[in-house]
């Protein structure tokens, strides 16, 4: 008999990488896909990568069911971000600012194909730090409230955090991230936001701006190994690098001597060293070794043996059913990791103390 | 086969297994795993007439009714609804396992079921023709199905309308009708041969009992019925019977701010409301008594337009 996490592995990584493996495919896998694909939101992102490989026919009748369910709430988040957009450049009408849509919400205005079937969860804008106070100030007074944190959140958010407290429009559902850079203050990496406005593009038609390219993967990058927790729910967001990579790679000569250069000058070489490390390991993605190894971010041997065990084990998602120990001790690790690289040790122990004392007694916390 | 054929035995050991026990609701396959008797005795009584699928069938949801691990497994026991490895709800009594499951499964159906429109109205077909009762909770929209489904008319769901874009037509769930309060007798009382599952006492939505579909609703569950008459009803005690004509555009709204995914369905939602409305008769019904609406009802779906 199989091991059931062995399964979830062989059949998830199979159908995203080699698509065609879903001939092959028996009605209880195509059961076990469909609930890891959901849980890991990579369910539509997985008909579309079908459906461009010509594969849908080979798609039982009941899954596509489930395919176009996943779609439709693709879609619908999706036009609910691009109407948010919409809402935002009007209340900053008046206002001299320049504005960034960072991630998902870029992906979409650049219409990266992946994209449409990217489920997106909040909206997140970037702008100057000298900006923030206006642009919060004004987005609060046109209808956008400010969530409602306690004390030691709010001053949190305000002394260390890379972003303001989330708004909301009142009559709206989709939460606005307002950034002034990409990483909390008290990271260990702290890239330069002026160097990523610098580069940052026009989008055709629309007063937005989004990152340059290579900015957008090594912004994705730094998200994913230095702000995230690491645990199957993330799983998506090495996908997308996968994918940034793949659209972006064809449009430009020396793709990769300009992202390792651009990292190095955001002394971002280790974030990036990880992404191509393991969109080529675990997705097969064609990244040449070379760009791998000369990486000069390339983490020590002992570094590379833990984190080489350690992602997969915690990024893959588990099945469903059959959930591991060394699965939660890796992810229990890799959180512990997050947060070491979030903030010192003077910041971190008072913050992971207050959040298990706070957790105890069961209240929300971020 | 019927789950009835399987029995108790059988059902017990089959739920507790890896494959659980995959039931045919109609519109999907649910797998359910469990291994709590009280549970699982109630499922065997009121699903008795539903089709048992062979373990390798293509399951929509994943159910698993089980006690919490700890001390609650043995002092006042819990019981907890688990669906693809989430706990989305806080634990019930023991003796609540079945409407938790119940409620489970709405839940479920109503945040992934995007294929269709889903309606928040109950539905139910004489001579193929479609009646969609919508209305908000409390408005005796169940009770209403329940007594129509003893009267002679094929029941398709108290809760959900699921409309299929591809051709408009409604797909059956004619699960069990969750009755409520003083709604429990007026149905035993009035209708002989119903048959429910036990009184689950101080639930959220207070006593509830569980209404066993027609047999023959059941044994129809795989056909979809195209819609007739959309009644938006409105129980109130000691009044006169009541049916009011509705304008097409007002049954639009009426119908779109009713429904659990329209603006989700974008489009295609606003295209099914549409042509769903224009199709057919749209009424506001007010009631007291069962003698009166039921032959109204019967006579309007008569009427030849």
């Amino acid at each position: 008999m199989t091991i059931p996490a062995n399964h979830v592995k062989k059949i998830l990584i199979n159908c995203l990488c080699f698509p065609e493996t879903v001939k092959e495919l028996t009605v209880s896998e195509w059961e076990l896909l469909i609930r890891c694909a959901r849980h890991c939101k990579l369910l539509a992102y997985l008909r579309w990568k079908l459906d461009s490989c010509g594969l849908i026919a080979s798609v039982p009748a009941q899954v596509l069911t489930h395919f176009t369910a996943a779609q439709r709430i693709v879609d619908y988040r999706n036009r609910l971000a691009m109407w948010e957009l919409n809402r935002i450049r009007r209340a900053l009408y008046a206002k001299d600012v320049e504005v960034l849509v960072l991630k998902g919400g870029a992906y979409q205005l650049l219409q990266i194909p992946f994209a449409q079937s990217r489920l997106l969860a909040d909206i997140d804008i970037l702008v100057k730090k000298s900006d923030i106070h206006t642009v919060e100030t004004c987005l609060q007074q046109q209808g956008w409230q400010t969530a409602k944190l306690d004390e030691y959140d709010q001053q949190y958010y305000r002394t260390w955090m890379h972003e303001v407290p989330p708004l909301r429009h009142q009559e709206r559902f989709i939460e606005v991230d307002l950034h002034h850079t990409i990483l909390p203050l008290s990271s260990r990496l702290q890239p330069s936001p002026e160097l990523l406005i610098e580069d940052s593009i026009v989008v055709e038609n629309i007063a937005y701006k989004v990152f340059s390219p290579v900015d957008m993967i090594l912004h994705s990058s730094v998200h994913l190994f230095y702000d995230a927790e690491l645990n199957g729910a993330d799983f998506r967001d090495l996908v997308d690098l996968k994918e940034l990579i793949a659209y972006f790679q064809p449009q430009q000569e020396f793709f990769f001597e300009i992202l390792l250069d651009r990292a190095k000058q955001l002394t971002l070489q280790r974030p990036l060293y990880y992404t191509l490390y393991f969109i080529h390991n675990l997705l097969d993605a064609p990244i040449p070794e070379e760009y791998i190894e000369k990486n000069i971010g390339k983490p020590s041997w002992l570094t590379r043996k833990l984190m080489c065990y350690l992602v997969p084990l915690a990024l893959i998602p588990e099945h469903p059913d059959f959930p591991r120990k060394k699965v939660a001790l890796a992810r229990w690790l890799l959180y512990v990791r997050s947060h070491f690289l979030r903030m010192p040790f003077y910041l971190l122990i008072p913050h992971l103390l207050r959040k298990s004392r706070m957790r105890m007694a069961g209240k929300e916390m971020h | 086969m019927k789950l009835k054929q399987l029995g108790l035995g059988n059902l017990v050991k089959q739920a507790a297994s890896k494959e659980g026990v995959c039931l045919d609701i109609g519109a999907f396959c649910v797998r359910v795993k469990s291994d709590e008797i009280i549970f699982l005795e109630t499922l065997a009584f009121l699903y008795q007439d539903f089709p048992i699928l062979p373990s390798d069938t293509f399951a929509d949801f994943h159910i698993v009714i089980t006690r919490p691990k700890g001390v609650r497994h043995y002092l006042k026991p819990q019981v907890i609804f688990v669906t693809d490895g989430q706990q989305p709800f806080e634990p019930f009594p023991l003796s609540h396992a079945f409407p938790l499951f119940e409620w489970g499964l709405n839940w479920c159906i109503a945040r992934r079921s995007h294929q269709y429109l889903m309606l928040h109205a109950a539905v139910v077909e004489k001579n193929g023709k479609a009646l969609i009762l919508p209305a908000l909770p409390g408005s005796g929209k169940s009770t209403l199905s329940a007594a129509l489904a003893m009267n002679g008319w094929r029941f398709l769901s108290d809760e959900f309308t699921m409309i299929r874009p591809q051709d408009g037509k409604i797909l059956p769930i004619p699960r069990p009708t969750p009755l409520k309060n003083a709604s429990i007798q007026v149905i035993k009382g009035t209708f002989l041969n119903a048959e429910m599952g036990p009184l689950f006492p101080k639930t959220r939505k207070g006593t509830v009992a569980h209404l066993r579909p027609p047999k023959q609703s059941v044994e129809q569950l795989k056909e979809a019925v195209l819609p007739e008459l959309l009644i938006f009803p409105k129980f109130q005690a000691n009044t006169e019977i009541q049916l009011n004509l509705l304008n097409k555009p007002y049954v639009v709204f009426k119908l779109a701010s009713n429904a659990f995914n329209y603006e989700l369905m974008g489009r295609t939602g606003f295209e099914l409301v549409k042509n769903m409305t224009s199709s057919c008769r749209c009424y506001n019904l007010t009631y007291s008594r069962f003698d009166q609406v039921l032959p109204l009802l019967d006579d309007l779906l008569m009427q030849n337009v």
